[in-house]
């Protein structure tokens, strides 16, 4: 098993190169950052738009870019933004706020959607398996800027009600915050409860619809009622044998859900003001920047291998029957 | 607490107690689209400590649901009324917890599908110490080592090890085995057996029928054994009781009510299974119709529109169980019992003598010598492997799974050669080859005389013709979107045939396979299986084929539908002068029809020939094994007879043993001095003739007989 994984991870890395050297390409061919230094009003020098270009290794062929960009990579150094910072300082503070947005809405969506979907299938057709479906395709049918408004709004009426900004929706933390360890904690969750529940309940809508159906298919099944038989409580059964078998399914899922949300949430960093990788992705295009796009790219082509990756050990961890080969 | 604790107390004198389990006026009811279904409609009967008790019914007759009302299982839509006492307490009305004390402990259960009955993430081993758990305070340490105990107890070699296998590292059988292993962990007081063999091969199912046997004896529990097939119970159960539309129709002792069936369902039932011990030829009565729907029970006995004895009262009123000859014991509900007691005939004679079935003459054809008649199909020292591969991107070759390896027979005009065998043994390869009419790996197959290795595309397709299938599944089999006459014509369109001729033709199919033509516009979903298969065997007939490959054609189907398409099969091939090359595990059935028998096992026919002589004188152990495996439904009979049970399971095609194929499970190896067994190791025996058109595969055949 050991071996395969290692496999894997030796095939991931050379898509992972694929997808990046795509879209190096891609970007280096449509973008012009000289045109837009150019139109700049007035006009930069001629001597400075030169130096820019050989900064940018205007005057090599892509190939030899990418493999130049490619090079510092290796080493750690993911090359300059088009206004000449180094891009390898802000990516890791980037991916940090990244994680910290994501991280703690995953998994209360994957939790809730578990428990609101396994509810619902036990309760087939009862009054809360209905409200389960009519909330889920609620929100999922609510697109990501109109719930986060729409949360917006709410946790100004919550403000309103207590007095207080006990709810902020705008930044990852107060600037100027000044404060012990604690207070600073404090103050990050009041900047993470409305952006996460922005997440959390979507995914929990996405996730409950999926789980509910895996648990359907187990509830009939042989070996719960085996179980039963054995002189387990219905509940005690489905939990311990139905569920349990009911996750394998999901393992994908959740894998997946991880890695392309953790980058595909660009929608609710701008909203919120949490300037994370999705966010870059969209300042990176709009300022025409290859190096940038490149580097979000490499980093949503490693997420998404990660998760497949992930996906193959959950599985192998839930399931002994793919173990065996 | 130790393991010794947790050991069996010993059987309790069953005769000083009362019932263990005594059902009264059960009543089972869900809802549907169509109105409630009454799966069980006042059912009362009771199970002594140590008894066994047998249910008979088809499916749909109540027999499954009313133990599932035992046990506390039915989902929460079942409205259940009526009582259920066990040792004295009634169940009904309990909660999940309360029933949950009882349930695995008292009374524990064996289902049907050993594939599916555990849970496929947790070890054997962890799901039987966990029955344990769940009911006594002991270690996890100690009820792990009672679950190795009782898998050895249940006969899993090398049980310490295999303890820790998962589910899908066992085969059905060892499956089943498990389960019972679960369902006697906490010695408990009732087991109740749902169709526990139905899903396992024959030799597969003596050992789990003995392995119950044991586990009666071990906990001195009453057992109540559900099934459809009157062979199995015959010989293992002390009462029975048969079910018809939700009600016990018929009780009594098994051995009279097998001599003296009183009710014609029962008679019926016996009548129409195939006897493996009846050479000359047998009527097999059908039941005519199906069961009923169970949602609106018209007033009157429900079996009265399939009954042979119908008279008008019998729509008056549903006929309770009168005690027939002066007996409490045998109770039938039929108003004319007396009558059923007044014909001389016993059991399924009786049964012929009522129903009035007749033996199904024989095709013109047959009364020609054997070597005279044309030859349909003939396989020459066919093989077929598959290669075993590893690797996701490189795929190398790791191993050969030997499916059929090196067989020969052939078919003549108007003959049907039965092809049997256990699982995996290739019978399916076989068919697939010969279907596929392409060239084989090795070896030949000529149809009709023509060597299917040299035939191109156009004559191909012109052979297919000659030659149809039916399939095992009729509810897979037939598009579920083409009307009945639509599936019916499909081969003739194919074919070319004009349209007026298709026209003209697919309502005479119909008629020919007892089904009315109006009919023809509906679709599958709208017939029940035996009707659907009865639509297969008229497809299979439209191009007026030679050969009929029948795989599996009727173990589908529930028995009374059974027995009316095998006498359909029957005129059939009397009438068209067909040849059927019959595949089954059913040695019953295909002792009933075939008129030769080819005995495979792991892809080599081990044993061939006249089916008579085949089965009354069998030569080669394995044939001799299976069919001493396979039940007869006849208590007497049953209880003499000495079982040869085969060890283990069907070993690897990947991997066969050595010269003789069988003798890793061959209880005449075991029998033989050492220089005789480097025989069978070393040397694969020839087929050698044995007596006229009988040969068998063994170095060392004797005759032995098994019936």
């Amino acid at each position: 098993m050991a071996g395969f994984l290692l496999r894997r991870l030796v095939n991931y890395v050379v898509l992972a190169l694929v997808a990046t050297f795509l879209a190096f390409t891609l970007a280096s061919v449509t973008f012009d950052p000289i045109g837009v230094l150019q139109q700049r009003n007035p006009p930069p020098p001629a001597a400075s738009i030169e130096a820019k270009k050989r900064d940018l290794h205007l005057d090599q062929p892509i190939p030899q870019r990418f493999v130049t960009w490619m090079g510092g990579v290796v080493q750690g150094d993911f090359g300059r933004t088009i206004t000449d910072r180094p891009i390898t300082d802000e990516l890791g503070r980037r991916i940090g706020v990244s994680l910290r947005l994501f991280l703690l809405g995953i998994t209360i969506g994957i939790l809730f959607g578990v428990l609101l979907g396994v509810v619902s299938a036990i309760r087939q057709y009862k009054f809360s398996d209905y409200f389960a479906t009519l909330f889920s395709f609620i929100l999922l049918s609510t697109p990501v800027f109109v719930l986060g408004t729409l949360l917006k709004m709410g946790a100004q009426g919550v403000n309103d009600a207590v007095g207080s900004n006990v709810l902020i929706f705008v930044g990852e933390t107060t600037p100027g915050f000044q404060g012990n360890w604690f207070e600073h904690l404090g103050d990050r969750l009041q900047h993470l409860i409305v952006p996460t529940l922005a997440i959390a309940l979507g995914q929990i809508a996405y996730y409950s619809r999926y789980q509910r159906s895996s648990m359907l298919d187990v509830l009939g099944s042989d070996f719960l009622r085996t179980a039963q038989a054995k002189g387990l409580t219905r509940r005690r059964a489905l939990f311990k044998h139905g569920l349990r078998t009911a996750l394998i399914p999901m393992a994908t899922l959740f894998a997946f859900g991880f890695g392309l949300l953790v980058v595909g949430g660009t929608f609710t960093e701008r909203i919120f003001g949490w300037f994370g990788m999705g966010d870059w992705l969209v300042t990176g295009i709009s300022a025409q920047d290859t190096n940038v796009t490149a580097t979000v790219t490499l980093f949503v082509a490693v997420c998404v291998l990660f998760s497949g990756w992930l996906a193959d050990v959950l599985y192998a961890a839930l399931d002994p029957r793919i173990r065996v080969n | 607490m130790t393991t010794s604790e947790l050991q069996f107390d010993a059987p309790a004198d069953p005769a000083g107690e009362g019932p263990v389990l005594q059902v009264e006026d059960l009543h089972v009811s869900f809802p549907s689209e169509s109105g409630r279904v009454r799966a069980v409609r006042g059912l009362s009967y009771q199970v002594s400590p140590g008894e066994v008790l047998g249910i008979v019914g088809e499916s749909g007759s109540g027999k499954s649901v009313s133990s599932l009302a035992v046990m506390g299982l039915l989902p929460s839509s079942a409205r259940i009324s009526g009582s259920i006492k066990f040792q004295g307490r009634e169940l009904i009305g309990q909660n999940d917890a309360e029933l949950s004390k009882i349930r695995g402990r008292r009374i524990s259960m064996v289902f049907q599908d050993p594939l599916s009955a555990l849970t496929p993430v947790y070890t054997v081993g962890d799901q039987i110490a966990e029955a344990i758990l769940v009911h006594r305070k002991v270690s996890k340490q100690a009820a792990a080592n009672r679950a190795v105990e009782l898998l050895d107890l249940v006969g899993i070699p090398n049980a310490a090890e295999r303890a820790k296998a998962f589910p899908h590292e066992f085969s059905g059988g060892m499956r089943q085995r498990a389960v019972i292993a679960m369902a006697i962990a906490n010695d408990p007081d009732l087991i109740i057996a749902d169709e526990p063999t139905t899903a396992l091969d024959v030799t597969v199912q003596a050992q789990v029928l003995q392995l119950l046997e044991t586990a009666q004896e071990v906990t001195g529990a009453g057992i109540v054994i559900i099934t459809h097939d009157l062979g199995v119970v015959a010989g293992f159960a002390d009462r029975l009781m048969v079910m018809y539309a939700g009600r016990a129709v018929e009780t009594g002792l098994v051995d009279d009510i097998y001599r003296q069936p009183r009710m014609p369902y029962t008679l019926g039932l016996l009548g129409s299974i195939p006897r493996l011990d009846v050479g000359e030829k047998q009527a097999l009565v059908p039941i005519k119709g199906q069961p009923p729907s169970l949602t609106d029970l018209p007033p009157g006995c429900p079996f009265a529109p399939r009954c042979p004895m119908v008279v008008d009262a019998c729509h008056t009123a549903e006929p309770p169980l009168f005690d027939v000859d002066g007996s409490a014991e045998h109770r039938a509900a039929c108003i004319r019992t007396n009558e059923i007691a007044a014909t001389d005939a016993e059991g399924a004679e009786a049964a012929v003598e009522i129903f009035g079935a007749e033996v199904i003459g024989e095709p013109q054809v047959a009364k020609v010598p054997r070597e005279q008649r044309e030859t349909v199909l003939e396989l020459d020292r066919l093989v077929k492997e598959y290669a075993v591969n590893k690797g996701v991107v490189f795929k190398r070759r790791v191993g050969t799974v030997h499916a059929v390896a090196g067989i020969s027979f052939d078919i003549r005009e108007g003959e049907t050669l039965g092809l049997v065998g256990e699982s995996g043994c290739g019978k399916t390869t076989t068919l697939m080859e010969i279907l596929g009419l392409q060239k084989p790996m090795s070896g030949e197959i000529s149809v009709l005389g023509t060597n299917v290795s040299a035939i191109d595309a156009k004559r191909r397709f012109e052979i297919r013709r000659d030659m149809s299938v039916v399939f095992q599944d009729p509810m897979a089999s037939l598009d579920p979107r083409l009307t009945i006459h639509d599936c019916i014509a499909e081969p003739m369109q194919v074919h070319g045939y004009g349209k007026d001729e298709i026209n003209r033709r697919v309502p005479e199919l119909m008629r020919l396979v007892g089904l009315r033509p109006e009919q023809l516009s509906r679709y599958p979903g709208e017939f029940s299986g035996g009707q659907r298969q009865r639509i297969g065997i008229a497809r299979a007939l439209a191009l007026e084929p030679k050969l009929v490959v029948l795989d599996e054609p009727v173990s589908a189907l529930d028995v009374s539908i059974q027995a009316g398409v095998i006498n359909l099969l029957e005129e059939l091939k009397s009438k068209l002068g067909l040849a059927y090359l019959f595949v089954a595990h059913d040695l019953s059935v295909v002792r009933h029809i075939a008129d030769r028998v080819a005995v495979m096992y792991l892809g080599k026919i081990v044993e061939i020939g006249e089916v008579d002589s085949v089965f009354d004188t069998p030569r080669h152990p394995y044939t001799q094994a299976l069919l001493s495996a396979i039940p007869i439904p006849d208590p007497v009979k049953e209880r003499q007879r000495e079982r040869i049970l085969l060890t283990g399971d069907l070993p690897s095609p990947a991997n066969p043993p050595s010269g003789c194929r069988f003798r890793t499970r061959c209880f005449l190896h075991a029998s033989l001095p050492p220089e005789k067994q480097r025989v069978c190791i070393e040397v694969e025996p020839p087929r050698e003739t044995q007596a006229p058109d009988h040969e068998a595969a063994c170095h060392f055949a004797q005759i032995r007989q098994v019936l």
